[in-house]
């Protein structure tokens, strides 16, 4: 299968420091790939530079074949690069049905969006990714009425709607009931069928759920890549990021 | 040790604690579940002055602290590890200890050493800014900033939020071992149940403001966890 992601000699340097030091990392696509690293390691630092919210002081970025180093961050959404946040964004007051409608439309603007006319194929979608998220019972409910993990499931169904290639989920399960993890993580695999998905996540539990291949950053460099149960054995893995195995 | 009676909390206008009671014995592990916005932090907060309920009673070594502003708390002895560990970022490490012993009007006397038993790895790092340590570091300044006042209760608000298996192994460590060397009482609020599970020896569930379920840490069975703490 083909590299939809492929990153090559990629150098981050801020304030003297580097973060991120001549990593080479590709992602295949359809694939589920988790991201593990101590903090510090250059995980988030790595999303941000593939959306494009910082520009790497050198090395390569390649998108489905496209070379999108340094572009904007717009212009890299909507190559079909979708980010998904700790703290959700939506509009708190409108509907979770008209959230979902907003991101469905995104490249028209918001207000326009609000006042057009709903297609039968729009709402039919919409229907579609809220009963597929598990929210279809909330439709008409204002987004702020939700509880903390509901809210991360419309920002899952927002993300979808945009109909994004590539999802980048940053650690989509913080501040969750370990019930509430369990079943984030089992809806990242059902979207991870068709959609090819980096997942940072520390919640060991969660990634033995659902981690396939798994790569681990540590000091802006790659320490390990391959099949979970390796990448586990790996000893320097367990000095630096799993410990004694209590939690890991 | 310390005793919440019947305490009634708000956050503006929102009525967030319903009456709840609780009893921390001399020495004792106990945590606090829930669901987000039940009303954990709320209730630390309480507990600590920063949201002083509006009705209700809550005592510590037989007295009635429930007017004492946060400072007297910390005084008499209750440490505080807030949520998303609240270090100061342009404060060195050692600024950020310091500021805890002038919090109890104690900045002459120097930071006990112990300190620094418990977090070796905060020794070499006096001198960094609290802002560019990792999430590990900054929790366990935290925790130091908080020992560093000798407490006899420490109350925990999700000492394991974002950290890597390893650090919350480390942390799990520290915590037990400020309890059984320093005779300190624990009361944690968290998320992660092995880590619940490994650390106290009693628990109580809040639902909305008020405790649904309680008892000892044997207890937490999974079909409670299920009942009471699914999305």
């Amino acid at each position: 299968m083909a590299n939809i992601l492929d990153v090559k000699g990629l150098t981050t340097r801020v304030s003297g420091y580097t973060i991120l030091n001549n990593l080479d990392f590709a992602v295949e696509e359809n694939e589920l790939r988790v991201l593990l690293g101590p903090n510090g390691a250059g995980k988030t630092t790595l999303i941000a530079m593939i959306t494009g919210q910082y520009k790497p002081s050198s090395g390569k970025i390649h998108f489905a074949g496209e070379d999108i180093t340094g572009m904007a961050p717009d212009k890299i959404f909507q190559r079909g690069i979708s980010r998904k946040f700790q703290v959700p964004n939506m509009y708190e007051t409108l509907p979770v049905f008209d959230n979902v409608l907003v991101s469905l439309q995104a490249n028209r603007k918001v207000f326009a969006s609000l006042f057009r006319k709903v297609t039968p194929g729009d709402a039919a979608r919409i229907w579609e990714i809220l009963e597929f998220v598990g929210l279809a019972d909330r439709a008409r409910d204002p987004a702020d009425t939700l509880s903390h993990g509901e809210r991360q499931w419309l920002e899952f169904a927002m993300l979808i709607a945009s109909n994004p290639k590539l999802l980048l989920l940053d650690e989509p399960t913080t501040g969750m009931t370990e019930e509430g993890k369990h079943k984030t993580a089992e809806l990242i695999e059902r979207i991870a069928r068709n959609h090819t998905v980096l997942l940072v996540e520390h919640d060991m539990h969660i990634v033995r759920q659902i981690a396939k291949k798994v790569t681990v950053l540590h000091q802006g460099q790659l320490l390990a890549e391959g099949p979970l149960a390796d990448v586990v054995a790996n000893e320097t893995v367990r000095a630096v990021y799993l410990g004694k195995g209590k939690f890991g | 040790m310390l005793s919440v009676n019947g305490i009634n909390s708000f956050y503006g206008t929102s009525h967030i604690l319903h009456g709840i009671s609780l009893e921390l014995a001399d020495g004792g592990m106990f945590s606090v579940l829930g669901r987000n916005g039940a009303g954990k932090s709320t209730l630390l907060r309480s507990i600590i002055g920063l949201n002083a309920p509006r009705s209700g009673e809550i005592r510590f070594d037989g007295a009635d602290i429930t007017r004492l502003k946060s400072h007297e708390r910390a005084r008499l002895g209750i440490g505080y590890v807030p949520q998303g560990r609240e270090i100061i970022p342009d404060l060195t490490v050692l600024e950020n200890l310091q500021l805890a012993l002038i919090g109890i009007g104690r900045k002459d006397d120097g930071l006990p050493r112990f300190v620094f038993e418990y977090f070796p790895a905060l020794k070499s790092l006096t001198e960094r800014k609290g802002g560019v340590l990792s999430g590990g570091q900054q929790q366990q300044l935290a925790i130091a900033r908080a020992l560093v006042q000798e407490p006899k209760v420490l109350l925990l608000d999700e000492p394991t939020e974002g950290l890597q298996p390893s650090v919350v192994e480390e942390i799990d460590n520290i915590i037990k071992r400020i309890h059984s060397e320093r005779n300190c009482a624990i009361l944690l609020v968290e998320q992660n149940l092995q880590f619940v599970r490994d650390i106290t020896q009693q628990f109580a569930i809040l639902e909305t403001g008020h405790i649904v379920a309680a008892g000892d840490i044997g207890e937490l069975t999974d079909e409670v966890v299920r009942k009471h703490l699914s999305v």
